[in-house]
Formats: C-alpha cells, sequence, structure tokens
C-alpha cells in the first residue's frame, strides 16, 4: 500500500474516532456550557478527519470519498491510536484524554504544516490553531479539577492514570515514518509533549502517572475491543441505507 | 462574458449562514476566482476545518455563478489558512451593530484581554466559555449591562 495514503489515513483516523468519542459527550456534560464547548471540539475533530480522509481517498486513487473510508471499513482497517477509541468514563477521564491527545496533536500539526506536502501542510496549518484552543481547554480543567475538592482531585488523578498506558503508543516511530519524506517522526515529539503535559499535571497537584505496561497496536489496526462498538454506531445508518442522501 | 469583478461582486454578497449579517467578502471566506478552460474557479476557505456552514456557501455561491449565466464551480482551499485578520473593517462594525463583539488580538493567546459590550460598550466583561454558539464564537457577559453576548474569537 502506497505510503502517504496510509499515513495520512492513521491522522485522519485518530481525528474520526476522536470526533466520534467527544460527540457522545454533547447533552450528557456536567454543565451548557460545557455541552457546547465539547460539540466545538468535536466538530474541529470532525472537520480535520474530513480532510484527511478526502484527501487519504485521493491519495489511494481507488476511487473511495470520506464516506467510503469512514462508514465502510471495518475494524481491522482503521489505524487509529487505541487512546482515541477507549471509552469515554466521566468527565475528568474525558478531559486527561484531550489534554494528552491535544497537547500530542498540537506538537504533530506544528511540524507537519512546514512539511513538503501541501494539502497535509494546508490541514495542518488550519488545525493547528483550533487545536491550541483544545490544549487550553483541558489544561483549564485539569487545573481546576486536580486543584479543587477532594473528590474531583481524586477522579482527576484517576483519569490521568487510567490513560497513562495508552499514551507511548502515540510516539512510536516505524519504519513507515522513517521512509515517508513528508511524514513527522512522533518519536520526535515525545520529549517536549512530557515537558508540556508534566507541567500542567505538576501544577494540578496531582502526581505523575507511571505505568508498567503500554498498550500499542492501533496503528497497524489492532484494536481494543471498544472500537468495534464505536464503528458499530458510527456505520450503522450508513450501511443499512448505503447511498441514502438527505 | 461576465467579468471575474463581476463575479466577485455578486459570490460576495452570499451571506454566513451562521452569522447572516455578514457576507462570505466580509468574512475572507471568499479567496478568489480563476479560469480553466472555459470554466470558472471560485476559491473559498473555511473559517474552521469543521465549519458547516461551508456546505451551504459553496451552494448558494453554485447558485449566484447560475443566476450569472457563468458555467463554474467552486473549489474549498485550506492554504493559506484563514485568520481573522481576514475579516473586513465594515464587517467588523456589521458584527457590533448585530451584538457580537469582533475579534481582537491574535489567536490563541491566553491572556485576558478585554472584550467590549457589543450591546452598551462597558470593558468590564467576564467570559464565560471559550466556545460559543458556533465553532467562530466564544461566550461572554457584560458585568455592566448583565446581558450575555457572542465573542468572535481570533483565530
Ligand atoms: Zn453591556
Amino acid at each position: 500500500m502506497n505510503d502517504l495514503f496510509v499515513y495520512t489515513l492513521r491522522l485522519g483516523d485518530d481525528a474520526l474516532i476522536a470526533a466520534q468519542r467527544t460527540a457522545e459527550w454533547i447533552a450528557a456534560a456536567p454543565q451548557l456550557e460545557e455541552d457546547v464547548a465539547l460539540g466545538n471540539i468535536g466538530l474541529d475533530q470532525l472537520g480535520q478527519a474530513r480532510s484527511l480522509l478526502q484527501y487519504a481517498g485521493q491519495v489511494e486513487g481507488a476511487d473511495r470519498s470520506e464516506d467510503d473510508l469512514a462508514y465502510f471499513r471495518d475494524e481491522r482497517d482503521f489505524l487509529n491510536l487505541q487512546l482515541c477509541e477507549l471509552p469515554n468514563g466521566d468527565f475528568a477521564h474525558a478531559m486527561a484524554r484531550l489534554l494528552y491527545f491535544a497537547t500530542y496533536q498540537h506538537l504533530l500539526y506544528e511540524e507537519l504544516r512546514g512539511c513538503a506536502d501541501e494539502m497535509l501542510a494546508g490541514v495542518a496549518g488550519k488545525a493547528v490553531k483550533e487545536v491550541a484552543y483544545h490544549v487550553d481547554h483541558a489544561t483549564q480543567w485539569v487545573l481546576r479539577l486536580g486543584d479543587g475538592t477532594e473528590e474531583s482531585h481524586r477522579r482527576m488523578q484517576a483519569g490521568l492514570d487510567a490513560l497513562w498506558p495508552y499514551t507511548a503508543e502515540m510516539f512510536e516511530s516505524d519504519d513507515l515514518v522513517r521512509r515517508l519524506a513528508v511524514a513527522v517522526d512522533p518519536s520526535t515529539l515525545q520529549a517536549e509533549w512530557e515537558r508540556r503535559v508534566m507541567a500542567v499535571i505538576d501544577e494540578s497537584t496531582c502526581s505523575r502517572p507511571v505505568a508498567s505496561y503500554q498498550h500499542s497496536g492501533g496503528r497497524t489496526g489492532r484494536h481494543t475491543e471498544h472500537l468495534g462498538y464505536l464503528l458499530a454506531e458510527l456505520q450503522h445508518v450508513a450501511r443499512s441505507h448505503p447511498g441514502a442522501t438527505w | 462574458m461576465v467579468t471575474d469583478t463581476a463575479i466577485l461582486e455578486a459570490v460576495g454578497e452570499v451571506a454566513d449562514p451562521e452569522v447572516p449579517v455578514l457576507t462570505i467578502a466580509d468574512l475572507g471566506v471568499l479567496r478568489g476566482v480563476r479560469h480553466e478552460g472555459d470554466e470558472v474557479v471560485v476559491t473559498i476557505t473555511p473559517t474552521y476545518s469543521g465549519c458547516p456552514a461551508m456546505d451551504v456557501i459553496r451552494h448558494e455561491v453554485e447558485l449566484t455563478l447560475n443566476s450569472l449565466g457563468v458555467d463554474g464551480r467552486v473549489e474549498t482551499v485550506l492554504s493559506p489558512a484563514w485568520t481573522t485578520d481576514w475579516m473586513s473593517e465594515s464587517g467588523k462594525a456589521k458584527l457590533v451593530e448585530y451584538g457580537i463583539a469582533p475579534p481582537t488580538g491574535r489567536g490563541a493567546v491566553f491572556l485576558s484581554l478585554t472584550v467590549r459590550c457589543p450591546l452598551c460598550g462597558s470593558p468590564d466583561t467576564t467570559e464565560l466559555s471559550r466556545f460559543g454558539s458556533t465553532s467562530c464564537k466564544s461566550l461572554w457577559r457584560c458585568n455592566a449591562c448583565r446581558e450575555p453576548f457572542d465573542h468572535f474569537k481570533a483565530l
């Protein structure tokens, strides 16, 4: 398979699956402003996914549209990080994931906007500014919950700890990213990511999470059991009524 | 033969469905017009990647081209990325009149810059949420007149 296609699919799938999980918060967030905020954040992620999947389809050259790629691929064909597909958990979990993921996306897009591929650079240049708002939103909540009440602190710590074993996957390098000139080797982002995330965690009075084991496999299509359920919901209507428009 | 200027003027009048007081020319969403053989290509750019207004805007531009008798299509470009700097001064003035505080400052600079209340003009305002009724807005409250208002946030 074409390296550029696979690389673009990885980025697009991250954004798409993250958008789906974020959207699950709509009408379930702890306050109305948060419903609106998460709705907007999910919409940004979905917009990034659309641009990336559309481009992936173009690169592949097999006449697949963004919708074909989103709705008519099976679990093992998705190349997103496992971090993106995990169930939402409580609100502190959601903010821990947003902190981890948006900080990663921000560093990645910052690099990618200077790459030689005009389309990827364009998507990244647009997305980097949106993601800056996501990082800020997550940061504010991690600080507020971590340095809040005893209960909010306990939950924030639990969220940070639970998702930590899924963070190393973001920085895994492989032959493909080393071969593909326009790709950002994610291992080069890890030190700065840790510096930024740890600064927030320290200030939140939570302790730095540690993990004895780090999960991996999303980039090659190996997923947690949760992705199948997510896709069932995401793809159900499109597959029941293929080709339907409204 | 319809001139490029006439095309830009006509399609520039298409309104943003989310903030109908602004045209796509005011917003800076309209990028330009070029020719590919006999075909006219109008380029537009989204404010935010996921902006749901883009589909409606694309359709409205196509209808306008049709009504001019121009054979054309609409292309979405992402680069260079849209920023609030592209909004015209008259666009910003229209926003205030409509009750939305126009963008100030640059991008996600997380200092507390004062946003003036578009209703009473007071600088004594509080940000309630960085995210508002649409992607491009944040939600504020005026401490002087107590009214909530939208702020078109800087990007
Ligand atoms: Zn006021």
